[in-house]
């Protein structure tokens, strides 16, 4: 089977506290510590445990600036077979339209049977694995959280649905599905895995490789822009607590017994 | 207002879902004089109860019934409403896990702009939407700009809206199933496996000791266990323990797990993202501990300590121990 995943360089939430530039156009990026999306590297993972059974070939692509080479690396080292950095400054301020327009192209360069997204990115919207099956005219299933293989052109795919349950599918290949955290267990990559690739050649795709029509994608191609960030009003928020932690627990004991947390 | 504005409504046994009464909210948030319609799919009785329920509160139901509507296949109703509605339709969807699967599609094949997980809506101007919607697990809030000259499908987050619980519409039931065409689909529904019941039931604790990503590893979650123990709750989880197999999946609070309403819920190293809020309800009282002091948790806790837990905690375990 040959599959191709989308994954993205992102700043990681569990790294950094997030925090908006001075005159709110974006978040301040300097120190910032980036990871591949959480979601993706699920992905990934799973497509390898999927080739690893029926053979074939897992394609890591990547859509974003240079630096996001590093993140294909990194999926190639967990085993990926090829990598792709598309990359092109005309892509710039690409809504999700655009993006799955420009993911759209790349699938078409090649010859997949099953394409894989992250279910979502932190500084995302959950849209592009939908939009690009629809472009495709492929079918779809998100937030799938279990792949069986039954034959050559089906899959039986598992969504993870509200309270806990799985609502499972039959899905026709070549297909799209958008990958939920906590369907494998991601392998760790070392630094010799690293290493091992550091030297391996990634090809890099701009507009014209794809042949796209710079008018219809980056910022002029979209239809939803970005304003700025900021940060909400809050309500009251919590009551901080201050104090040395012996004096912080005390006066939260009190609390707690007042509130019925401590039987 | 040219835009004819759609709610579609999920249902399940015969009853709408919450969201169904907070659309009709959003949709006049975005156009104050809107009267939205419903559009309701699905099969049988159980339909029928759903749209004439709604007729109370949105003035048009379009009621669609086919057998192979009885479980919401989003690729069918994709078809099924490219089929139906007008060009330039606004169309809201409540961002859950079917929303997810619907909605991005469904802007490509209406050829209109789609905004997900949409928090608010804050001006109109012309075919310019402004809307907010929460970045980075809701660390920080981004104004987006959306141009619905061609119609749109908005996503809109779940509880944000206060429900129109006015019924004050004398809306109409207009059965629309003449107009469902074909809906061959490429992914067949089988069946829904229900999840698991654990060793403990955590819907049913009045306290509960809930540990996040900020508890780091899985030998610390003693630290959470030892609290539960001197407080008489039990440990809960948000889902990325769960993702690390660190806790069993009954015991994760939020959307994608457990729904909980316990007296007193102490967050331990949760940020507190709107899914693992989604899950807790009854108002409890909120302890949130958490080194991050933007976490977003402190927004919503009654009480907040911003130091990390695992120096915090045993200190507090071993405080209400010397007091027992």
């Amino acid at each position: 089977m040959e599959i191709l995943v989308c994954v993205k360089r992102v700043p990681d939430t569990a790294e950094n506290e997030i925090e908006i530039n001075r005159d709110g156009s974006d978040i301040e990026r300097d120190d910032l510590v980036y990871s591949v999306n959480e979601w993706d590297n699920y992905a990934v993972e799973e497509a390898i445990q999927i080739v690893d059974k029926v053979g074939g070939a897992v394609t890591v692509v990547s859509l974003g600036d240079e630096e996001s080479e590093e993140v294909v690396r990194r999926e190639m080292a967990m085993g990926a077979h090829n990598g792709i950095l598309v990359t092109d400054d005309v892509f710039a301020g690409s809504d999700g339209k655009g993006i799955a327009a420009i993911l759209k192209a790349v699938v078409e360069k090649g010859t997949y049977d099953l394409i894989l997204t992250g279910a979502q990115a932190d500084d995302g919207a959950g849209q592009i694995g939908g939009m690009l099956a629809a472009m495709l005219d492929m079918p779809y299933a998100s937030v799938v959280n279990s792949i069986e293989v039954l034959n050559d052109s089906q899959l039986k795919v598992g969504r993870e649905i509200e309270g806990g349950n799985q609502e499972m599918n039959e899905i026709a290949l070549p297909c799209v599905l958008s990958i939920q955290t906590g369907i494998n267990e991601p392998r760790y990559v070392g630094i010799r895995g690293i290493r091992k690739v550091a030297s391996v050649d990634i090809p890099i795709w701009g507009a014209s490789d794809l042949g796209l029509d710079p008018a219809n994608v980056g910022e002029s191609g979209a239809g939803v822009k970005r304003v700025d960030y900021f940060v909400p009003e809050l309500g009251e928020g919590a009551e901080i607590l201050e104090g040395s932690n012996e004096e912080i627990a005390e006066k939260l004991i009190d609390l707690l017994k007042a509130k019925g947390g401590i039987k | 207002m040219a835009a004819q504005v759609f709610a579609y409504i999920e249902h399940k046994n015969g009853v709408a879902d919450d969201t169904a009464l907070e659309l009709v909210s959003a949709a006049r948030n975005i156009f104050p004089d809107a009267s939205p319609a419903a559009i309701v799919t699905g099969s049988g009785a159980d339909l029928d109860a759903v749209c004439n329920d709604l007729a109370a509160s949105y003035s048009e139901v379009w009621k669609f019934d086919n057998e192979a509507l009885a479980y919401p296949n989003a690729e069918a109703i994709r078809k099924l409403l490219v089929a139906v509605l007008p060009a330039e339709a606004v169309v809201l969807v409540p961002h859950d896990t079917f929303g997810m699967d619907l909605a991005p599609g469904l802007s490509i094949k209406l050829n209109s702009v789609f905004v997900s997980d949409a928090a608010g809506f804050e001006s109109l101007d012309g075919d310019n939407l402004k809307v907010i919607r929460q970045e980075y697990s809701g660390q920080v809030s981004t104004h987006l700009m959306a141009n619905i000259s061609a119609g749109a499908v908005i996503n809109v987050r779940p509880g944000v809206f206060q429900p129109d619980e006015s019924k004050s519409a004398t809306g109409q039931v207009i059965d629309k199933s003449s107009e469902i065409g074909e809906l061959t689909v490429g992914r067949r529904f089988l069946e829904v496996v229900e999840a698991e019941a654990g060793d403990v039931d955590i819907t049913k604790e009045d306290i509960l000791v809930s540990v996040g990503r900020g508890i780091e590893d899985q030998d610390n979650i003693e630290i959470a266990q030892e609290l539960a123990e001197v407080v008489g709750g039990v440990v809960s989880c948000s889902r990325p323990i769960v993702d690390a197999k660190w806790l069993e999946k009954p015991r994760q609070v939020g959307t994608s797990g457990q729904t909980v309403k316990p007296k007193v819920y102490m967050a331990l190293g949760i940020s507190g993202s709107f899914q693992h809020l989604g899950g807790i309800k009854g108002n409890p009282f909120i302890v949130a501990v958490n080194k991050n002091p933007k976490a977003p948790i402190f927004q919503i806790a009654d009480v907040g300590v911003v130091e990390d837990l695992l120096d915090f905690v045993p200190v507090l375990t071993e405080k209400i121990q010397e007091g027992k």
